[in-house]
């Protein structure tokens, strides 16, 4: 039997409008044990405002629907009214546990359509804060999924070694989250002195406590129990369903866009692909955890390997002139002013671009008609395909399980509505 | 598609057999163009679901991204020679996880018929995408499994992201929860 009859055979997906569920509920039939319940949308292992239809027989899920939506804003449409300066802004709110990945793909569409070359130094401090994105962000992964299965001095610990890289980006981007940093042409800012001392101190105190994580809970049986064989799904299922990042990872199949279509500067660092072999909620958690790791040699290597020179492309066309000029020349100020009211002007075209973002592939589709504006702008959201796996994961599985797998897919909610 | 020649001339539009097959490259019978190097399909409405077919069995078998465009007022759009520009586009990016290669397909689909076959039996990944763009453009997927709206609420009046759809046109009002 093929995949997809397999998965269609399992009839997983309850297709049911509420009015239908609603007028199963008011008939009464002793015979049938099945119930439909909502689970969320303020349910705290839903990570926001997740609602799950499910079908229940006793404990066991039967059927079951993502409900999504609650956090839909029309930042794509948005996306339309503003130029492709102000478009990081609008973007960098969608996925808020690693928004520079979106500003990176958003940034990379853009330079594609106007064939910009970005220098080198620009290049690393892309990917030196992009790996220290990753990394907050599985740190936060761990304390919620600690969190959602009972270890809630996970919760404590996994915020505690998020903030100290928050501090950092604080430091470089002026803010905590949603920081606007990486821009069409470069990078907003250079990184400030002492940025070198500042990451070793953090690449100092992780390893340590990534092996406490371990302590606390890879070795610990129960929480081995409570993950191990929950929520598996296949290679070919994960595929044919579009799920990638851990997910597809954790299947076994070492996919990563970072090695598979380098982007940016990644065919010249050293660094392994984790992968999974069971596709189970325990491959996925272990997999983030071990990623964190992978991250770090990265950072280390770009600290090395960091070259001097711009953080952001000569190219006067995309680039305002430097503070200096402004006080000087009449026409560096008209030309400051323009770029920042006008915007510059991005030739015609279609373009899609993808990096490898915590949750899986984040594309971005961008269509130019010549003007300051994007015509359309459409992200492809990891969590909003992979959410599609919940119901095949959760099928014949314990409710209390279904919080596990929920947990694992990682979604986040501002990306996954957009 | 970077050039900045016009897309279909006149003559083009009201006859577009007119143009000799062989000087457009296709694959499958669909025409291909590059945009950024980046391959493009151009199928027409009928042959579009053959057409993944076909590439899902030469291996792209991963349905990455789907979504819809509205071309309205765009004039700077270059289609190759053989396709008839319509309002809306209908945009699938596929993916080969093995060989490491992509390919979109670029679909023209008509204001008055917005209807169009659903890819959800070849990838079932499509599902969620499919209703998506339903719900933002008003395309019709033929045989989806459950078109319900996705992301909007299920009374909500027409398609935000068309491009004569303005923004603030229906001022948001949230329901009054009774007793409060």
């Amino acid at each position: 039997m093929t995949t997809l009859d397999h998965l269609r055979n399992r009839d997983a997906v309850l297709r049911m409008s509420e009015k239908e569920a609603e007028e199963r509920a008011s008939v009464v039939d002793p015979d049938d044990e099945r119930m439909i319940i909502n689970m969320g949308p303020q349910h705290p292992s839903t990570h926001g405002v997740l609602r799950v239809t499910m079908e229940l027989q006793g404990e066991t899920v039967l059927r079951s629907k993502p409900v999504i939506g609650y956090l839909h804003t029309g930042m794509e449409k948005t996306a339309e009214d503003l130029t492709y300066l102000q478009g990081p802004t609008n973007v960098t709110r969608m996925d808020y546990a690693a928004p520079l990945f979106t500003e990176l793909t958003f940034s990379l569409a853009v330079e594609a359509l106007l064939e910009l070359e970005i220098p080198d130094r620009a290049t690393w401090i892309r990917m030196l804060m992009c790996e220290l994105n990753r990394m907050s962000s599985h740190l936060l992964f761990l304390a919620t999924n600690g969190m959602d299965l009972g270890a809630v001095g996970m919760m404590i610990y996994g915020w505690r070694e998020r903030e100290e890289v928050l501090r950092f980006f604080e430091k470089v981007t002026g803010l905590r989250m949603n920081h606007n940093y990486i821009r069409p042409g470069g990078v907003a800012a250079d990184l400030p002195d002492g940025w070198r001392e500042d990451i070793q101190n953090i690449l100092q105190v992780l390893p340590e406590r990534l092996e406490q994580f371990d302590v606390l809970m890879t070795g610990q049986p129960i929480w081995r129990e409570r993950t191990q064989g929950i929520g598996v799904i296949t290679t070919e299922e994960a595929l044919a369903l579009g799920a990638t990042g851990p997910i597809l990872r954790s299947t076994g199949l070492a996919w990563d866009l970072r090695r598979a279509m380098p982007y940016l500067a990644y065919d010249q660092v050293d660094f392994d692909i984790v992968v999974g072999t069971y596709g189970d909620t325990f491959d996925r958690y272990a997999i983030r955890l071990n990623e964190i790791r992978e991250s770090m040699r990265i950072v280390e290597q770009c600290i090395e390997m960091m070259p001097e020179g711009p953080y952001r492309t000569e190219d006067r066309k995309v680039t305002p002139p430097p503070r200096a000029r402004i006080d000087e020349s009449m026409e560096a100020l008209i030309h400051h002013f323009k770029i920042f009211t006008e915007g510059f002007k991005v030739p015609p075209g279609e373009v899609y671009t993808a990096v490898e973002s915590p949750r899986g592939e984040l594309g971005c589709y961008l269509i130019s008609d010549g003007g300051p504006k994007p015509q359309r702008m459409h992200i492809r959201a990891p969590s909003f395909v992979n959410l599609q796996t919940l119901p095949h994961m959760i099928h014949g599985g314990l409710l209390a399980d279904a919080i596990a797998v929920i947990s694992s897919i990682d979604p986040i909610m501002g990306e996954v509505d957009r | 598609m970077t050039d900045s020649s016009p897309p279909v001339d006149e003559e083009t539009e009201s006859d577009p057999a007119a143009i000799p097959e062989a000087e457009v490259e296709t694959l499958h019978g669909s025409a291909v163009t590059y945009s950024n190097d980046q391959t493009v399909l151009h199928p027409n409405k009928d042959g579009y679901h053959d057409l993944v077919e076909a590439l899902k069995d030469e291996g792209y078998g991963v349905c990455i991204d789907l979504c819809g465009a509205d071309y309205l007022g765009n004039e700077t759009r270059s289609l190759p020679l053989t396709v008839l520009p319509e309002r809306f586009e209908l945009v699938a990016n596929l993916l080969d996880v093995h060989d490491s290669r992509r390919i979109r397909i670029r679909v023209q689909i008509a204001e008055t018929d917005p209807s169009v076959t659903t890819i959800t039996d070849i990838h079932p990944g499509a599902e969620a995408m499919e209703r998506e763009a339903q719900d933002m453009f008003g395309l019709v997927f033929e045989g989806h499994p459950d078109p319900s709206p996705i992301l909007l609420p299920d009374d909500w009046q027409g398609h935000p992201l068309r491009k004569d759809f303005s923004m603030g046109r229906i001022p948001v009002q949230f329901k009054a929860v009774d007793g409060r």
